[in-house]
């Protein structure tokens, strides 16, 4: 369903991976790893369609996402390391307003549900400036308990700044998204077990790229 | 389609409604520009009365090169202008959505304050409408404008400095309309030209400046 074609990715004269090439089918969970500088962010941000490969392209259900835009997008929810917080409007607005500009339905029960799900009921009419790290990141998580039904995520980093039960209820939903015929790409460093059958891992190093398969 | 614009417009208002800094700091920009002008220059009426359109339409349109930074620059930072790009609604109409919304918080009072400032100038009743309504109608598009150089200058640093050099040439028309509309009132002429092309520089820019301001922040963010 998502195909990565021969994909080059420079980066200010210096190329970050070279040739990479996988395709992530329904139900499967893509992991990628490597250590820091190494394109992990770049290589997420060019299966979105916010950065241009500098070659090859990727293919959403077998064609270009540059000619696809917004059916594209509307199939895909990204979490990037930005959490896209405003400090000044309160928990559900933040969330409303997120989902109003994906051009998602937003529902009160849908939202509210939502933010139960990430443990920020009874939060909802809280300013976002007085939230700590971890609960901001909720926020944004919230994003992804509320559009259950986009085919592919695709997560920054999704588990820093959670404590140990936001890891777990994460990881869960990752794991039943994926259960459900979805589609989970994510970058991460904690050793997080997520439970799903299809895994693959990417590991970034440098130019050298190793795409590996693991079933759990 | 009109829920995601009429969504950005809510947002854009609360978020100055709760930081009213922005908004103050442009507004106050504009009153002390015309208010200094006439103690400099001296009190002099009708000299005063010839020069008050172009006093007030100058700083109505430094007021707003000042208040062009925090346009996209909040958004850029926090992640939500992210959000924006990856939406499955087209840009360019949340991109018109915000520019809507800086101007109902800048061009809008700018141009509700210039009615007291005839007064302060002299101006007869007639002048000072005249002066008003293209506030009302060029205002627009130093908005939309200004949105193109605010998204090319995103992530730059000295971005200010170059926004208004981006911008400044594109302004001067609207310039030399508004302020000779009310001239052209006053001296008999007629302004109703004057008004069709303002107006009409309006109309372009909500046509084409959003498309624009979309390509532009493609290119700002990768």
């Amino acid at each position: 369903m998502l195909d990565a074609v021969n994909l080059t990715c420079e980066r200010g004269e210096r190329t970050l991976f070279a040739g990479l090439e996988f395709a992530v089918a329904a139900g499967s969970m893509l992991r990628v790893a490597g250590p820091n500088g190494t394109g992990k962010t770049s290589l997420l941000r060019v299966l979105c369609g916010l950065l241009e490969p500098r070659v090859g392209e990727v293919r959403w259900r077998g064609r270009n996402i540059r000619r696809q835009r917004e059916e594209y997008w509307n199939d895909l929810v990204y979490v990037g390391h930005l959490n896209g917080v405003k400090d000044d409007l309160t928990v559900y607005e933040n969330l409303s307003v997120a989902q109003a500009i994906a051009g998602r339905d937003m529902q009160d029960a849908t939202l509210r549900r939502a933010l139960d799900a990430v443990g920020l009921g009874g939060f909802e009419h809280t300013m976002a400036r007085f939230l700590s790290q971890g609960q901001r990141r909720r926020i944004a998580l919230a994003r992804l308990f509320a559009t259950t039904t986009a085919p592919l995520w695709i997560l920054d980093e999704p588990f820093t700044a959670l404590d140990q039960r936001g890891v777990a209820a994460l990881s869960q939903l990752i794991a039943s998204h994926c259960g459900n015929g979805n589609m989970v790409v994510l970058v991460t460093h904690q050793d997080v077990a997520i439970d799903v059958q299809h895994q693959q891992h990417i590991e970034l190093a440098g130019s050298a790229v190793s795409v590996g398969e693991a079933a759990c | 389609m009109l829920s995601v614009f009429l969504q950005v417009i809510r947002r854009d208002l609360l978020l100055a409604m709760r930081q009213k800094s922005d908004v103050v700091n442009t507004l106050f920009f504009f009153v002390v520009v015309v208010t200094m002008v006439p103690l400099g220059i001296g009190p002099e009426p009708a000299l005063l009365r010839d020069i008050a359109a172009g006093v007030v339409w100058v700083a109505a349109l430094l007021a707003a090169i000042l208040s062009l930074p925090r346009l996209f620059a909040n958004d850029y930072a926090d992640g939500t202008l992210e959000q924006m790009l990856l939406s499955s609604e087209p840009l360019s109409l949340i991109v018109l959505a915000k520019a809507a919304a800086h101007w109902l918080t800048t061009g809008l009072p700018l141009t509700l304050m210039a009615a007291a400032f005839g007064v302060l100038f002299d101006l007869d009743v007639n002048s000072t409408l005249v002066l008003v309504a293209s506030l009302a109608l060029g205002t627009p598009v130093l908005s939309l404008i200004g949105s193109i150089g605010a998204a090319l200058t995103l992530g730059l640093r000295g971005g200010g400095v170059l926004t208004s050099l981006l911008v400044l040439p594109l302004y001067i028309p609207v310039l030399i309309f508004g302020a000779g509309s009310v001239g052209a009132a006053s001296s008999g002429v007629g302004f109703t030209a004057y008004f069709l092309l303002l107006g009409a520089f309006s109309l372009f820019a909500a046509v084409l400046t959003p498309w624009a301001v979309a390509i532009s922040l493609r290119i700002s963010v990768e």
